[in-house]
This record gives structure tokens, sequence and C-alpha cells, in this order.
């Protein structure tokens, strides 16, 4: 069985310019781009939602369910050593992904959702107590934003929330300024799902360190297109998704260091995370199994290993610049189309792929209908941000997200299709 | 796209933008409050009732043009009527959306047949449906108790 993930690529990443992608051959590694949608071709500008994934992360989850089949970590038999030997084989592989350090962990969970909720269950609610103070920000997505709130109301904790400017970037200094003696934990995207701003990390990681508080960092949509350095930004906790980079859905994974696992209690009780079952109590296993009560999502995990491999073998670096391109091609292609009002800092030195816009006082999804019926695959709405929405005034706004496979020739159809929309309403 | 497009049809774009029935209603004897969360229309209606007639209806609120379209096409297709009439409008216009009933209205009420082009896109009818979902609750209100005059 072909399973070992670093044999499942593209096999013409490169075109004869070794510096640049070869679009037209990623493009073929993902079956779905030859489909239509309402007739047209399928344009996808939605992988802030979901990534696309390439045949290599379909086999391997395939391989295992036809080759293995077996639980991990249970069976004495052959086919369930290898299938846990290929799950943990992945865990070694993310944590390596990001740099984690050696005493650094990567829990498997099912989505970022449920690592964020790991640490707002397994950390806040232990270690937080009433007048204690979470910082968060109006550019969070609502799943790095409720948890909080949660834990606020159970623990008596306060959540503070660092200032945003109008263009929906973080003042500068202002989580600095938000910071008190109190602070427990920060909570901070690493690019905002809306506009695709990259608030400074570091930064930020470092002046919560100086007052004694954790930070956690929602990288949902960050860690899909750029390279990591968790040691290097030092934070303390990173939830991110396998499914929006061009992994498997149901996969999530939570980093952290030894020293702050081993202070939090599990979330999920049951098989698996134990290490002593009696009737006069139970001990639990050692990390990371401690946190993946019950049977994982074997074939997602599996599945994500290849798409970790396919990711790397293309290069983080390429493929952030090839969607600032984008971005940029957009930003002129779009962005001078009367009545076109595009979310987000001017600047574009600090943003991924991501191309939020209205067109004039039209409905984001009225505009989302009329691309729809072009073939093209845009999310129209509040994007799980309300509170960024209220910050820019508007009922949502029509989101445009780039990844490796995209094109210039889709932003021109985008275009298009923004002109089919000022037809109509304008 | 053209604007024979069968979704966003003249009559709709007409009827989205019409003011005509936007606003509130001083008179109003009944109000009623509806919400899409998942996409934030939002939207107020207000009945005037004399009777068991409907004498007026409009709406305030805010949403995309299907929603305000058909917000609006209702409340041109409520006012004058009676509630039992209302009550068969209603049936008829969720039946065309929802159970493929045929989009057969008489002609004074023809505009509501222009909504039936939602149905290519399920994720909108239901915001063809919010004006008159609040319409129904409205319904039932009265239904359970009828306010002063309407017997």
């Amino acid at each position: 069985m072909e399973r070992s993930p670093s044999q499942c690529t593209s096999g013409a990443v490169f075109g004869i310019n070794e510096s640049m992608l070869d679009i037209p051959a990623v493009r073929a590694d993902f079956p779905i781009l030859e489909k239509t949608m309402r007739g047209k071709p399928l344009v996808y500008l939605d992988n802030g939602a979901t990534s696309l994934k390439p045949e290599c992360v379909l086999d391997a989850e395939r391989a295992y369910y036809t080759d293995l089949g077996a639980n991990i970590h249970r069976g004495v038999y052959e086919f369930s050593e290898q299938a846990t030997v290929a799950y943990d084989a992945v865990r070694a592989q993310t944590e390596a992904f990001i740099h984690a350090p050696d005493d650094g962990h990567a829990i498997f969970t099912k989505s970022t959702t449920e690592s964020i909720n790991l640490v707002a269950y397994g950390w806040a609610l232990k270690h937080l107590k009433s007048g204690d103070e979470i910082v968060i920000t109006e550019i969070e997505h609502h799943s790095n934003f409720v948890p909080w709130q949660a834990v606020a109301e159970r623990t008596g904790a306060v959540v503070r929330f660092a200032p945003v400017a109008e263009d929906g970037t973080l003042e500068r200094g202002g989580v600095e300024r938000t910071l008190t003696g109190k602070t427990r934990l920060v909570a901070i995207t690493a690019m905002s799902n809306v506009t695709g701003y990259i608030p400074p990390v570091s930064e930020i990681v470092a002046a919560a360190h100086a007052v004694g508080a954790l930070v956690l960092v929602d990288g949902a949509q960050y860690v899909s297109h750029h390279p990591v350095d968790v040691a290097e930004w030092g934070c303390d906790f990173l939830a991110f998704s396998a499914h929006k980079m061009c992994g498997p859905t149901g996969v999530g994974v939570l980093y952290a260091r030894e020293n702050v696992l081993d202070s939090m209690d599990p979330f999920l009780f049951g098989g698996d995370m134990i290490l002593k079952v009696k009737k006069e109590g139970t001990t639990y296993a050692p990390l990371p199994a401690k946190f993946e009560a019950g049977t994982p999502n074997i074939a997602g995990v599996i599945g994500f290993g290849a798409a970790l491999s396919y990711l790397s073998n293309i290069g983080l670096e390429e493929i952030a610049a090839h969607e600032k391109e984008l971005l940029a091609y957009a930003y002129e292609r779009i962005g001078s189309i009367p009545g076109v009002i595009v979310y987000g800092p001017a600047d574009l030195a600090n943003r991924g792929g991501i191309f939020s816009f209205n067109i004039d006082d039209v409905h984001p999804h009225d505009v989302g209908t009329i691309l729809d019926r072009e073939g093209i695959a845009v999310r129209a709405g509040f994007h799980c941000a309300q509170p960024l929405m209220r910050v820019f005034g508007v009922f949502g706004t029509v989101r445009a997200s780039f990844y490796v496979y995209n094109t210039r020739e889709e932003v021109d159809l985008l275009a298009a299709g923004v002109d089919a929309v000022r037809e109509i309403f304008v | 796209m053209t604007i024979e497009d069968e979704l966003y049809r003249e009559i709709i774009l007409d009827n989205y933008k019409s003011k005509k029935n936007r606003g509130s209603l001083e008179n109003a004897t009944l109000k009623s409050e509806g919400a899409n969360p998942s996409c934030g229309d939002e939207l107020e209606l207000f009945v005037e009732l004399d009777g068991t007639t409907i004498k007026r209806a409009t709406y305030e609120g805010a949403g995309c043009s299907i929603c305000c379209a058909s917000a609006n096409m209702l409340c041109d297709a409520v006012s004058g009527r009676g509630l039992d009439e209302v009550r068969d409008v209603l049936r008829r216009f969720k039946a065309m959306l929802l159970e493929g009933g045929d989009a057969d209205f008489p002609d004074e009420l023809s505009d509501l047949e222009a909504m039936e082009g939602v149905k290519q896109y399920p994720v909108r009818i239901k915001c063809a449906l919010l004006s008159w979902s609040t319409l129904e609750l409205m319904l039932r209100k009265i239904e359970k108790t009828p306010p002063p005059g309407a017997q």
C-alpha cells in the first residue's frame, strides 16, 4: 500500500522556470475543477470556507479503508499496528509542518472550533476566576469569540476588546493598551477570514507574555497559506483545520507545549484517553492521548498527512506569493469598477488572499446568486464575523478567497460577474 | 445576463425598488417581526385591520432584493382583502415555493408568480418566504386572540 504521505504529490508542480508555480499542473491534481456549476466551468473562490481536495488526499483516505481498515491503538494484529503507525506519523508530520519545538504537541480534534473549545473547557474553565481578563478583538471569527463569552459567563472573567480601526486592522499598540495585570489569555486570529488582514502575532505574543498571559492563535485561515513557525511566534496555543488546507473535513489540530497541556483537564472522557480505570477512579493517559478520547477520524488524519505533503512539495512561500498576486490583480481589476467597495487595509503587505467587497448597496446575497449563475462560488453574508460587520457598518460582504489553483482568468470572470450585477441593479 | 433572467426579472426589481409599502404604519392594529438569522435579513410587518379586512399593510427592514420584493408584493396582495382570502393567498404562495404547487394566481395577483424563479435557488427560498412567514405568525396570533372589532 502506498500510504507514505511523501509519495503523494503532484507529478508536475514546477514548470520550466522553477521559481514559478505550474498552475495548470496543480489544477490537474483537483478532480472537482473539471466540473461545471450551473452549466459553467466551476470557478471556486470560496477557499476561506473550505479548500478543494487533490486526488492524492482522496487516495490516501481511501487507501486506509481499502488496505488497513483497522482501529488504532488497540489491536495486536498487523493492520491495526500499521494504522497506528500511519496515524501517529501524521502527528509528527503536523508538528514539523508548524515547526513545533521538541516539547510541542499536535492534538487531533475535529475542527478549529473544537480545538478552541478544548482550550476553553480544558484550560480556561479550570484556571480562570472572577475578575480575570480575556482579550479578544472584533475581527475574530465567531469560533474565537463565542467560547470566550461563554467562559466569562461561567467563571466571572471579563472579556475585553482590543481596538479595531475602520479598515478592520488592529490599532497599533491597541492590544498592548488593552492588556492589564489581570489578563490571563489573549485569543487572536493570525488572519481575518473577512479581510485577509494579518495581525502582528509575534508582537502581540511578546506583549501578552510580558503581563503573564497565554496566547491562543486561531490559525484557521493563515496556516493553509503561509509557512508557520510556532516557536518564532511563541504562541501557547495554535488551532487550525485540515479541510481549509487541502485535507479532509472533520480533522482539526490544537498545538500546545507540554507544560501547558499538562496543566489542562481532558475535555472528552472515555476510551483511548486512560491509563488505568478502576471502580475507585481513573488515571489519564499521557499526552497526547489524554485529549483524544474515542476513535478519531483515522482516515481523515491520514488524508491530512497527504495534504501536508502536497502543500510542502509546492511550497508555502510560493502559495502565499501566488495568492498575493491574485489579490493585487483583483484590486486592480475589480476594485476599480465604479461602485465597488473593498474592505480591509489598502496596504497589501499584511494581507492574505481574501478579497471582500460590496457593490453599491446591492445585498451580498443577490451578488452571490448572480455569480452562482455564472458558475462562480463565493461566500456572501457576514462570514461568522458579525462584530466586524458592525465595525464596517454593513449587513454583509461578498468574499472571494483564493488558493493555489486559482488563476488570473478566474479573477477576470469574477470581474465580468460584478459587471453583470451592476447591469441588473445599478 | 439579461433582464429576462428567470430570477432577477423586472417585476422583482420593480417591487424591490418600490417605496410604496415601505415604512411603519401609524394606525397599525398588528405588528410582527421576522428574521433569517443565517443571512441577517430582518423585517417588521405592519397591518391595519378594519373588522376582518386588511385595510393596509406595510413593511420595514433590511434584506436582499428577493426578501424586499416579496414583502412589497405581500403588502399589495393583502391590502383590501378579507382575512380568509389572505389565508388562501398565503397558502398558495407557500405551496408554489415549497410544495411544487402551480403558480396560478388571479390576474390582480399575477406579480406573485414572478417569485417562482426562486425555486431554482433553494437557499434563497427562505428570503422569499420571510415576510409571508411573518404574516402567518400574525394570523395565528389573531386566531388565538382576535383584536378588538374583529369578530
